[in-house]
Order: structure tokens, then sequence, then C-alpha cells
């Protein structure tokens, strides 16, 4: 075999994605072999649950921050519409009603973000730092310490519901909605554009593209997939408090740089997001076999964030010779 | 008079302003409520504010040289843990072994994000969201999930911060020395000139010099350790400590900063602005009751009062730019 | 002549195998500007940053006074007297002029800083310098050249016996260009030693008393400005002759291509009408901040105008207007991206009717234009930011050419880039002039202006002063019509 021909073959295993894929396999086995119950395909369908809600606001949280946005308020409009749905449930509307109530306010609440940031030019940390406050402290002025939990009967069947033998309604969505941005960021013109915004918004603008009308329409899906989420959430316990998704935001931004999104923009793959998704889950779920309890497994996600930033830094700092600057 | 005020730097000018601002509000609510303006009262109100004006001032040296710490409500509450365990080992101790304890541990858990941000140039947003959590976690495993109560503390450790000297609390007199040491050190001191001029400039200050991610490990070092100090405030004021304190509490500090007139591009902020910031969202806070308004309402007014000064800045920020293209 | 206050000799510099400075030696006679001459990639960027203590040197001897030193950081180099005015202005905007100058040498009484004695230092220095604003101002309120000259100030505030100006006038007007010369040469007159690194040979025949000049890393060449000529100059940078700078192809403008009718936008530039015709390169002259280059943007669609019309022929309607923008590094490419990609980016709704991309389609466009523009890389895969300047430069003009606009706006489009990539942007430009479309090329060069347009507006503070033709376009008569003279 040839140097060059290594060469490639390295760079290929090294991708980010074949790594995720082998931490996914050695999590699989490991599991499967500590617990008996694991291999059961219903456990297995089970497990999915735990990561499919954030999952679905992590697909277009991708492309934001591909774009070299972020949004931080995604916990919290997802707390918003799930007091939203249950406000309008609790005047008796049908399930319809309440389905569209929560995806209206999660879009109108994206929609807020990308005016924000697009005509009030505010950078999108800070806007979406201010609106997480807001949106949160919305959800605590309306409901105060009440819980709402008239949901319409049929209402279940989005967050508990199985599409077909062991697919739930939910994994489903997800994996639809994976194919779905993963063909739309890698394989369309628009897509193209979002890498570029993300790379250099003001080479983009001075390429004739329309740079704040992307950024507003990704604000406003990952609002509206935030909606989604609440609608599966809320749908699955069967409950609004205003802590709902408390935290969420952490794992959902920790699940799109886990899959190799640059958090300075311009780089990312979804097929990494979805991997980064399944391993999260599985450690999640794995953890939870093991009686660890929750507040723990925030160790787990807060030092993998953080690997996941720091290894390539790392590798970047140790490598000899490199050009630094000429 | 106004070539009196052009002496001024914009920022300056920013916190007159903002002052008169919060004077006028003050005083609105005085006319409605005439208890408020009661020295009882005020006292109070330094006092519920006190944690806060230490925390924002801690947090606007890390916004100053562009980067944000997420995690100082953690760390806050991870050092309030070890106050209190420490406590209960051993109660004979004394408030001074404390205090040292939670500023070095916190001092420790601040460097620890600004190593991260210096020598591996990681996101800061991103570092301290995940040592958010790490410590949050980490208070699980010290505590085994459990709290210590009341009951488990030595006097002089609750007393401590509620001691009254001259009608203010211990705390309070703690805040003001703090915010003193900020403003005359943040004029005066040449090591916070290099912060002003690294977060105003990274790449300048390279070439004069100044090594900016350094000062942003010495910003992250301080801010952690007077989080950490806080904590034991905080837990002794309160007489609990538990995983889940002040939970949150770092959005009402970055706001504080935020409405202060921190810039989070960085290079700007004044220790003034920072504490009349504080000031605000105390006013606020202690007045809503008297309004009749649910407590359940501060976060979301605290949220809308972030995006309305964001937004003020970043107008500012534009008729600055543009006359500065009018006038090159 | 005097001693040398600065001898370099054989300084050598790689970075990661490649050889930045192989063997430079260079002396720095106290009370005489040297002008360090040299194509892009010669090495001079490098040099400096030694000088500044921001990169070590692998190997040679930096000695001042004929004592050996070592610069290990920008402190020492202070410490030494070097002082720096870089191309970039390293100013804290965020900060008080006063403390621009002092930054980390604060007067301190009893430890803390002394604003009191800080401010008078630096009005003192400033009154010396009759820089026109006093030091209380923050410096995010100055002008670009009003921030060259702070940081003259800060070398003056250490007492720097060596002033080192980086291509300090890369971004200013003549009329502020006039202001820092007289500023240097007093600083000469009083003895001290100055570098002058410079692109424009007007600049270096006003101000420099000798030169040096850089190749490839190397020192080729050192003596008196007056032993030498211009051309001699050029052949020794570039190590081959050059035998015409600006290949102009003759021209018959056309039809009427663009009408522009008392265009304004408030703040930036008013009541501003011209014609534009086909196959005509009309040049827009004026100083900096005379309102170019926000006329170039509003043009383009970036910025709106607050009032007034513009009117395109139909067909160059469809086609569009391209502007290649002043600044190549953060507006005009996307530096981490490959050549294709970034050529793909105007050309998407072409390359992908139907929303769908195609990476042999990119690769194949960029490759049509790597030959036509005969753009230096290794392919169309190779990160623009591994190319030159002047080869990022021509990415630029690709990805817009390879969209065949009706109007191509190009402002400073050979702004500090070398003298070989200039004549090949020059060549491009008239050859899309020549098949009929418009050029609008804003240039702050007067023999670039002078050579290439067909006709030439000149604008004063944001208004349309004169228009003159080919022939009458003199640099002295635009000179004069674009200054308040």
């Amino acid at each position: 075999m040839s140097g060059a021909t290594g060469t490639v073959l390295l760079a290929r295993l090294l991708r980010w994605e074949t790594m995720l894929a082998v931490v996914f396999i050695c999590e699989f086995v490991l599991f499967a072999s500590i617990s008996p119950y694991f291999l059961d395909v219903y456990t297995l369908s089970d497990a999915t649950f735990n990561f499919t809600e954030r999952a679905i606001v992590a697909l277009p949280l991708a492309l934001l921050i591909i774009a070299g946005e972020i949004d931080i308020s995604v916990a919290a409009i997802i707390a918003l519409s799930s007091v939203t749905m249950g406000l309008v449930a609790s005047t008796g509307s049908g399930t319809g009603a309440v389905v569209a109530a929560g995806l209206g306010t999660g879009l109108l609440a994206g929609m807020v973000n990308g005016v924000l940031v697009t005509l009030g030019r505010v950078p999108s940390i800070v806007a979406t730092i201010g609106t997480m406050t807001l949106f949160r402290g919305a959800a605590y002025a309306v409901l105060g310490d009440r819980v709402l939990k008239d949901y319409p009967p049929a209402f279940a069947a989005f967050g508990q519901g199985y599409l077909a033998g062991p697919l739930s309604n939910e994994l489903a969505l997800f994996l639809l909605f994976a194919l779905l941005f993963g063909v739309f960021l890698h394989y369309t013109r628009w897509g193209r554009v979002i890498f570029a915004v993300g790379a250099n918004p003001m080479a983009s603008r001075f390429a004739g593209l329309a740079v704040n009308r992307y950024r507003f329409a990704l604000f406003a899906t990952t609002g509206f997939f935030s909606g989604l989420a609440a609608v599966l959430l809320t749908s699955r316990l069967g409950s609004t408090r205003p802590s709902i998704a408390q935290g969420w935001e952490l794992e959902i931004i920790s699940m799109v740089i886990l899959g190799g999104v640059s958090v300075w923009g311009g780089k990312g793959s979804i097929l990494g997001v979805v991997l980064a998704a399944l391993v999260f889950g599985l450690i999640t779920f794995g953890l939870g076999l093991m009686n660890v309890p929750g507040i723990v497994m925030s160790i787990f996600v807060g030092m993998l964030l953080i690997l996941v930033v720091a290894v390539p830094a790392l590798v970047e700092r140790l490598r000899p010779g490199r050009v630094k600057g000429a | 008079m106004i070539r009196f005020f052009a002496r001024f730097s914009d920022a300056t000018r920013r916190d007159l302003a903002f002052g008169g601002l919060t004077l006028l509000l003050f005083v609105a609510v005085t006319v409605a409520f005439p208890g408020f303006a009661s020295p009882r009262n005020v006292a109070g109100l330094l006092d519920d504010t006190a944690i806060l004006i230490m925390l924002a001032l801690a947090q606007m040296l890390v916004i100053l040289v562009r980067g944000i710490d997420l995690s100082i409500a953690a760390n806050l509450a991870l050092c309030g843990m070890l106050a209190a365990l420490f406590n209960r080992a051993f109660p004979g101790a004394g408030v001074l072994p404390v205090l040292a304890l939670t500023l070095v541990a916190g001092g420790l858990l601040g460097a620890f994000n600004g190593i991260l941000v210096w020598k591996l140039r990681l996101p800061p947003i991103v570092v301290t969201l995940g040592t958010m959590s790490i410590y949050r976690g980490v208070i699980f495993l010290l505590s085994k999930g459990a709290w210590v109560n009341e009951n488990e503390m030595s006097r002089d450790f609750t007393s401590f911060p509620r001691t009254g000297v001259a009608g203010l609390t211990l705390l309070t007199w703690l805040a003001l020395l703090v915010f003193v040491g900020f403003m005359i050190a943040l004029r005066r001191s040449r090591l916070a000139r290099d912060l002003y001029a690294a977060g105003g400039n990274p790449h300048a200050a390279e070439y004069s010099g100044i090594d900016a991610g350094r000062a942003q490990f010495i910003a992250y070092t301080i801010c952690g350790a007077l989080a950490g100090m806080c904590g034991y405030l905080w837990v002794a004021r309160f007489a609990v400590a538990y995983t889940d304190i002040a939970l949150g509490f770092e959005l009402s500090v970055i706001a504080a900063c935020l409405i202060g007139g921190v810039s989070i591009a960085g290079g700007t902020g004044s220790a003034v602005g920072v504490l009349l910031g504080c000031l605000f969202i105390g006013i606020i806070r202690s007045s809503l009751p008297l309004v009749g308004i649910s407590a359940f309402w501060q976060m979301f007014i605290n949220g809308a009062v972030i995006l309305i000064a964001v937004l003020v800045s970043a107008r500012e920020r534009d008729r600055q730019g543009q006359t500065l293209e009018a006038r090159a | 002549m005097s001693p040398p206050v600065l001898t370099l000799t054989d300084i050598r510099k790689s970075f990661g195998g490649v050889r930045a400075l192989e063997r430079v030696s260079l002396e720095l006679p106290a009370g005489c500007v040297t002008a360090l001459i040299g194509e892009n990639g010669a090495g001079k960027s490098t040099l400096v940053k030694i000088l500044t203590g921001i990169h070590q040197p692998d190997g040679g001897e930096i000695r001042i006074r004929g004592t050996p030193v070592r610069i290990a950081d920008p402190l020492a180099a202070r410490a030494l007297g070097l002082g720096v005015v870089h191309q970039e202005c390293q100013v804290f905007d965020n900060l008080s002029v006063a403390e621009n100058l002092f930054i980390r040498a604060q007067p301190t009484s009893r430890g803390l800083v002394d604003w009191r004695t800080m401010r008078q230092q630096a009005d003192a220095v400033l009154r010396d310098l009759d820089a026109g604003f006093d030091a209380g101002t923050p410096a995010g309120r100055l002008s670009i050249a009003q921030k060259h000259v702070v940081q003259i100030a800060r070398a003056l505030t250490h007492d720097s016996q060596v002033l080192i100006l980086d291509e300090p006038t890369a971004s200013l007007s003549q009329r502020e260009c006039a202001e820092l010369f007289r500023i240097v040469r007093k600083l000469r007159d009083a003895g001290r030693a100055i570098l002058f690194i410079s692109h424009k040979f007007e600049e270096i025949d006003a101000l420099a008393d000798r030169y040096a000049v850089f190749r490839d890393g190397v020192s080729v060449s050192a003596g008196a400005l007056a032993d030498t000529t211009r051309d001699e100059l050029i052949r020794l940078m570039v190590g081959r002759p050059v035998e015409q700078l600006f290949p102009k192809l003759e021209t018959t403008p056309g039809a009427e291509l663009l009408r522009v009718e008392s265009l304004s936008r408030a703040g930036e530039f008013e009541d501003i009408s011209f014609t534009l015709r086909r196959g005509e390169i009309l040049g827009v002259y004026g100083l900096v901040g005379a309102g170019r280059t926000e006329l170039a943007q509003t043009l383009f669609g970036v910025t709106r105008p607050t009032s007034g019309s513009m009117h395109l022929a139909p067909d160059a309607a469809a086609a569009g207007i391209a502007l290649v923008p002043e600044d190549r590094q953060s507006q005009g490419g996307i530096l981490d991206f490959s050549l294709a990609a970034n050529v793909a980016l105007t050309n998407l709704a072409r390359l992908a009717p139907r929303g769908w991309c195609s990476g042999a389609r990119e690769r194949a466009l960029a490759a049509e234009w790597i030959d036509r523009l005969s753009i230096r890389a290794h392919g169309p895969g190779q990160v623009v930011r591994s190319l030159s300047g002047g080869n990022q430069q021509k990415v630029v003009i690709a990805k817009w050419l390879a969209r065949a606009p009706g109007v191509l706006i190009l402002d400073e489009p050979t702004k500090g880039i070398d003298v070989g990539a200039k004549a090949a942007v020059h060549r491009v430009t008239s050859e899309f002039a020549q098949a009929g479309g418009g050029v609008i090329m804003i240039s702050s060069e007067l023999p670039e202006i002078v050579g290439m347009s067909d006709r030439v507006l000149v604008m004063r503070r944001g208004r349309l002063r004169a228009e003159f033709t080919r022939q009458a376009a003199t640099g002295d008569a635009l000179l004069r019509a674009a200054s308040d003279a």
C-alpha cells in the first residue's frame, strides 16, 4: 500500500462520524454484555424515548449553528409551547387545536428570536439568553405553581403511540426529519448557502446572498421544531409544569456539538448529529440500567461536551510543525 | 454644560443616564408606597441585592475579556455545599477558614474554565455550559443528594453575613467593599487596564505584549473565587445547602451586567454601571409584591429588561458606527 | 553616512518547513528613511513580526548600535526602542488616546495608574506631532489616518529610535498621506532611523533616502535611492522585466448600459448622477472617505439608497451587477472554502437550477476559470486561504465573471497585491470591457485610474465634483479635483 492511500484511509477513519459510529457500537456491546434485558427489541424501543424529542430539536439547531448562530432558548420555547397547549386544552379544545397551539407558539417564539437577531442586530447568544429568560419567565408567570393536565385522550398518541411494531411515532418522526434535513443541508444549494453564511457572513452578503433571510428562516424553523418537541414531550408526560424541559438546551446543544458541528460555524453534518443523538441516548439509557441518577448523568454530558471541543484543539496544539501564520 | 458632558466617555455618560433612570424608578415606587424609602426597607433591599452585586461584578470581568461564565451559579452552589460540609465536619473552626476555603475552591473552579479558554482556545459558552452541569453533578456526588440544614450548621457560620453593623448587614458591607475595590481597581490598576485592552482588541493587545488568553484566565479565576465566596454567603444567609440552590441564577447575573451596560463584545463596562444594573433589578424585584404582582413574574420581567437593554445598546452601536463613517 | 542604529545579519525563519526568510540582512542608519520593497511573500511582514517580538528568528543576528540583542516579546521590542506602525491599525477603540499611548506602561503613583500624569505626557507628545486631537479623545472616534498618528505617538512615547512603518498609507487618502509624511520627515530630521514598507513608488520617491529590496525571503539589493531607477527596482523585486504594467485594450464605448440619477444615501453620498456605457471602464477617483465604497455598495445592492434611482439596460438587469469589494479577506471570499466552492457561491442558480448541487459541475466551472485567469493553484479543491493575495483576488473576480454580469464594479482591485497579479487583474478587466461589459473601477492609485479608465469621475465628500475624459485625466487634474483645494 502506498503512503498516499494510507493517509487517505487514515483520514477517513479519523472522520468524526466514523469515530462516533465506533463509540456507538462499543457502547452497544458494553451494555448488551452488562444487562441481559438490553437486547430486547421493546427495551431498545423504549430507550429511544429519552432522546428523540431532544434530537428533533437538535436537527434544526445544527443548521442554525452551522450558519454561525446559536439558540439557547430552545428549552424555554418547549416550556412556553407546552403551557399554551395546556391552556388551550383546558378550554376543552380538541387535539388538533392543542397541537396547532404548540406548533404555532414554537414558530412565533422562533420568529421573535429571528427578528431580534436580523432586524434588532443583537448577537444571537445575547438575544436568546434574553428570550430564554422571557419565555421561561412567561411560562412561570402564567402558570405559577399550577399543573395543567386536562389533555384530550387522543393527544396521548403523539408521544406514546407506535407507528408499526416497536417503531414509535417519535422515533419515526425523528428518522424522517433527519433524512429531510440531511438531504436539504448536503445536497441542495440552500444547504450550500447555510455553510457559506456560517463560514463568513460578510462575504456571503457580498456574494449577493440574502443572509438575514436565511438567519430568520433558521430561527423560525428551530422555534417550530421546539414546538414539535413540546407536543411530543407534553403528550408523553400528559401534564405541563413551567419547569418542563429544564436544562434541555444544554443537552440539545451538546448533541449538536458532539455531532461534530463547529461552534464557530461553517462546518458540520446531519449524519454526525444523528449518530451523536444515538450515542447520547444510549449512554442515558445504559446509565439508567445501572441505576445512575440523572444528575450524575449531567457530569458525563458536561465532560463529553468539553472533551468534544477540547480533543481536536489538543491534537492541533500537539501536532508538530504546524503552520503558525506566515 | 454641554462641554462638561462632552468630556466624559460614552460609558460614563451611559452610567449617568442609567443612574438617573434607576433613581426615577426608585422615586416612582416611593411615591406610590412611601414605606419603600424607609431606611429599614432600603437596608433590606441592599441585603437582598448584595450577592447579585458581587456576582455581577465578577461576571463583568469575564465579559470584559470577551468571555461569558454560565457556570457561575453552579460554582456558587458547589462551594456553598463545600462550606456547609466543612462546617458540619469542623463546627468550631470559625468563619475565616470557610471564607478561605470557598475563595480557593471557587478560584480553582474558575481557573479550570479559564485554562480551557486560554490554552485550548475553546469557546467560552461551550466550556462554561459544560462545567455548569459538571459542577452541579459534583454537588450531588459530594452531598449524596442530601440537604444540609440549619441544625447541622454552627451558629457563627450562619450568623456571619446577617450580623448588623451600622444599620447594614455584614453581607451588604462586604458587597460594598467588593464594589469599591472593583471601582478603584478597574480604573487604576494596570492589570485591569490590560483586561480592557485585551477585550477591546485582542490582536492589538498581542502586539502590545498583553496575552489576551492569559487575561481571560485571570478574569475567570477572579470570577470563580468571588462566586465561591458568594456560595458560602448564600448558604449561610438561607441556612440550607442542596444541589439546586441558585439554579438559573447565572441568568440574573448576566442580566444585571447587560442592563448595566457591559458590552458582550468585550472591552466596555464599569463597576458603577453593574451596581446600577443590580439595583434596578433589585428595586423591581422588591416592588413586585407591593404592586400586587406575583413573584413568578420576576423572571419574565428580567427577560424583558435584558432584551430592551441589548436592543438599546445595538441601536447605540449602529448610531456610533454611522457617525464614525461620516467622520472618516 | 552615520553608523547604523539597527543591523540585521543573515536572519532566517521558517514556519513548519516553509521558508519565510532565507537570508536577510538590513541596515538602518540614523536620520534616514529606508524603503523596504518586495512582492507579497517576499518576507516583509515576517521581518516586521520578528522586529516586534511576535516571532523569533531561527538564525542570524540582530544588533542595535552594535550590541547583539534578543527581541523576546513585544515589550522587549519596545524597551529596545523599536516602534512599529502596523498596517491594520493596532489601536484600542474602547480606550482613550492617552491610554493607547501608554498601554502596559502607564505612569503610576503608589502602584495605581496616574491618569493626570498620563494625560499630560500624552498631550505633550501629540502637541509635538501637531496631531490636532487631544489625549482624552476615545480612540474609537478617530479616523484611520488619525489612528496611524496614534501609533506613531505610541512609538515616540517610548522614545523609539527605530520606527517601522508597515504599509501605513494603504488606506489613507493623498492628503492624509502628506500629513503622515510631514510627521515622518520631522522624526527623520530629529535623527531617528525609519523603515518604510510600501508598494507605492510615488511614496517611496517622495519619502525615502535609501532602499532595500527583498525577494523570496532573501535581501537582494540595498543602497541610496538616488543611485537607482524605478525600472531597476521593479526588476530587482520581480526578478524579471515587466514590459507593460497596464495593458489597456482600446475600446469604443457603445450604447448606454447603466444610468444613475441623483442617487443619495443619508450620511454617505448625495445626488450622484452618471451613465456607464457598454465597453467602458469608468474610473472613480477620490480620497478615502469620499463615499466611493459606499456608492459601490449601494449600486451593488448591499445597502439601499435613501433617494434617487438607477436604470439598467434590460439585458444587464437580467445579468446583474457584480462587486469585487475592497476588503478581500472579510468580504471578497470565504477563505476557508475551496476555490470551487467560492466560485460556485455566486453561480448556484445556474449550477443547481432545481436546487440539487453537483460537485462535478462546480469543479468543472472552477477549473475553467483557473485556466482563464491563470490562477496559481493546485486545483479547484485548494482552500482559498492558502493562495497568495493576488490569486485570492483573482478567485473573487472569477466568481463574478463566471456569472457573466452586465456591470462589474471593482473597489480597489489591486490594493496590496504584487505586480504580476496586478497586471493580470488589469488584463481581465480590459477583456471584460472589450467584450461589451461595463466596468466601474474605484481606485486610490492614480497610475491605475489614469492608465485604465476611459472616463474618470471624481468624488469629494460624498458628491461628484468633476468628470474627465481619458485625454484630460492627468494625475495632477484628478488630485486637484479630489482635494479640497
